[in-house]
């Protein structure tokens, strides 16, 4: 692995990014967009707004940086570039830990974005540090691209990759107790949720935003969510092959 | 360098699909030379180099490329691949796709400058890559793979759809790359191409119909051009 070519593909990345001011502008406004409208619609329940809104602003990292992850990795793959990347003298890490800093600083960003809203205008109120939301986000968005990266391999075409979302994002966000509190799920739903990375990214959210601090129990959830992601970095490394059929 | 060899192909076996697209070849590239790999389109060209650069899983047969194993972790500095398709990315700029490529092979910056100015893509440096012509693009995905020096160059089809006077200008670069040490290795489906070559190597239908010199080839069929030289080879053998 080197640090110079570590930088050089983040900052590739980073570039691409800033050839595309649209996607750039989605990324960082839609969350707070959403967030609104959550507002809205519980206009005559503000407190479960309260008890949504605050994971929400760590969660949305996941979903997108999961989109902008698969989609560019897949075009890596379908364009060659990635073919001739494994021909030049760069370890897979350098790729991956690349991609890793320029999605994780976009994650920054959104999650600062989306928090300065949700704690300004739309009166969100966290019991737990602003920071400790922002960087959990982080974290989610992390999970979210080594998710994104892995299933990448799975997709022959942006469609697919696009299919993705609502096949692997959706099922965890109905199961890791934003909208039904797990208890309440019957047995093998409540075992298929401990099985999903996004109820431990949830379950340290909502100890923040409702107790204020993590406790050793949402610091195990953090290590959970640390080590999900570095087990789909490792999968997602093993998709990544110098010598094809 | 030159006369010694750069690529020792031995046994080659590849199967892709389940099909076998390249049966038993054995040739030796010489370096500092540039060699012409042709055929028609479908016979194996592109497999056969995928092979060489090391990024092909072979069924059986020995690759080695300067003396290492292809693909090996100390080859990959020292070979250049240019893949048919362009593979540079298309939302960035020529000069944006250079510089991170160059920093990935840790080159001095002059050598963005100067690979911008042998594939002459001077006036379109900073434009997105995929604003421009095909051509273009192709000469793009080129100027990366010169980048860094290599000592062997492995070009599929690097000058289709060009148009004849860079087609020249080209040929004409690889030659100087040639002279200067570097070892080239050429494809084309166009026979007219292969008077550029010192060295020709042949395919048809995944196999190797010669491996000799222009000159060598029209003596040994009595042809003067080097498609009917071809063609009189395919015949040759459909008869014996």
């Amino acid at each position: 692995m080197s640090a110079r070519i570590t930088w050089a593909t983040a900052l590739r990345v980073l570039t691409q990014l800033r050839r595309d001011p649209r996607t750039i502008a989605l990324l960082m406004l839609v969350p707070a967009f959403l967030l609104t409208l959550l507002k809205g619609a519980f206009h005559e329940d503000p407190k479960s707004f309260q008890q949504v809104g605050g994971p929400l602003v760590g969660l949305f990292p996941f979903s997108m940086m999961f989109v902008v992850t698969s989609i560019t990795m897949l075009r890596e793959r379908t364009t060659g570039t990635l073919e001739r990347l494994m021909s030049l003298p760069l370890a897979k890490l350098d790729l991956l830990v690349g991609y890793g800093i320029a999605f994780a600083l976009v994650g920054v960003v959104q999650a600062a974005i989306t928090s300065a809203v949700a704690f300004g205008p739309l009166g969100l109120d966290v019991a737990g540090s602003t920071a400790a939301v922002v960087a959990l986000a982080v974290g989610n968005a992390l999970l979210g691209m080594s998710l994104g990266l892995f299933v990448s391999a799975f997709a022959r075409t942006e469609f697919q990759a696009v299919q993705f979302m609502p096949a692997i994002v959706f099922p965890q966000l109905l199961l890791c107790g934003l909208f039904v509190a797990r208890e309440k799920m019957v047995g093998a739903l409540q075992t298929l949720s401990d099985a999903l990375p996004l109820t431990y990214a949830f379950e340290a959210l909502n100890r923040v935003t409702t107790l204020g601090h993590l406790g050793s129990r949402g610091r195990l959830d953090v290590i959970v969510i640390a080590g999900a992601t570095l087990l789909l970095l490792a999968l997602g490394a093993a998709t990544l092959r110098r010598r094809t059929p | 360098m030159g006369g010694a060899d750069a690529i020792a192909v031995e046994g080659l076996h590849v199967r892709r699909g389940g099909k076998p697209v390249i049966h038993d070849l054995s040739f030796t590239v010489g370096a500092g030379r540039v060699t012409g790999l042709l055929g028609p389109s479908g016979c194996g060209k592109t497999t056969l180099m995928r092979a060489i650069v090391g990024v092909q899983i072979v069924a059986a047969g020995r690759v080695t490329v300067l003396g290492l194993s292809a693909g090996s972790r100390r080859l990959r500095p020292r070979v250049g691949y240019v893949t048919q398709a362009p593979s540079v990315y298309r939302d960035l700029s020529v000069r944006e796709n250079l510089r991170f490529f160059g920093r990935v092979l840790g080159v001095r910056r002059e050598r963005i400058e100067e690979a911008i100015e042998t594939v002459d893509l001077g006036g379109e440096a900073d434009r997105v890559v995929g604003d421009l012509s095909g051509g273009q693009q192709a000469r793009a995905s080129l100027a990366t793979a010169l980048l860094g020096e290599p000592d062997v160059l492995v070009l599929d089809e690097p000058t289709v759809g060009l148009d004849p006077v860079l087609r020249r200008d080209l040929w004409a670069t690889f030659a100087a790359l040639a002279r200067g040490g570097t070892t080239l290795l050429v494809s084309s489906h166009v026979m007219e191409e292969a008077e550029h070559c010192d060295q020709l190597l042949l395919m048809r239908d995944g196999e190797l119909l010669a491996a000799e010199s222009p000159d060598a080839l029209r003596a040994r069929t009595g042809r003067r051009q080097l498609d009917e030289a071809f063609l009189a080879l395919i015949e040759e053998g459909e008869a014996g």
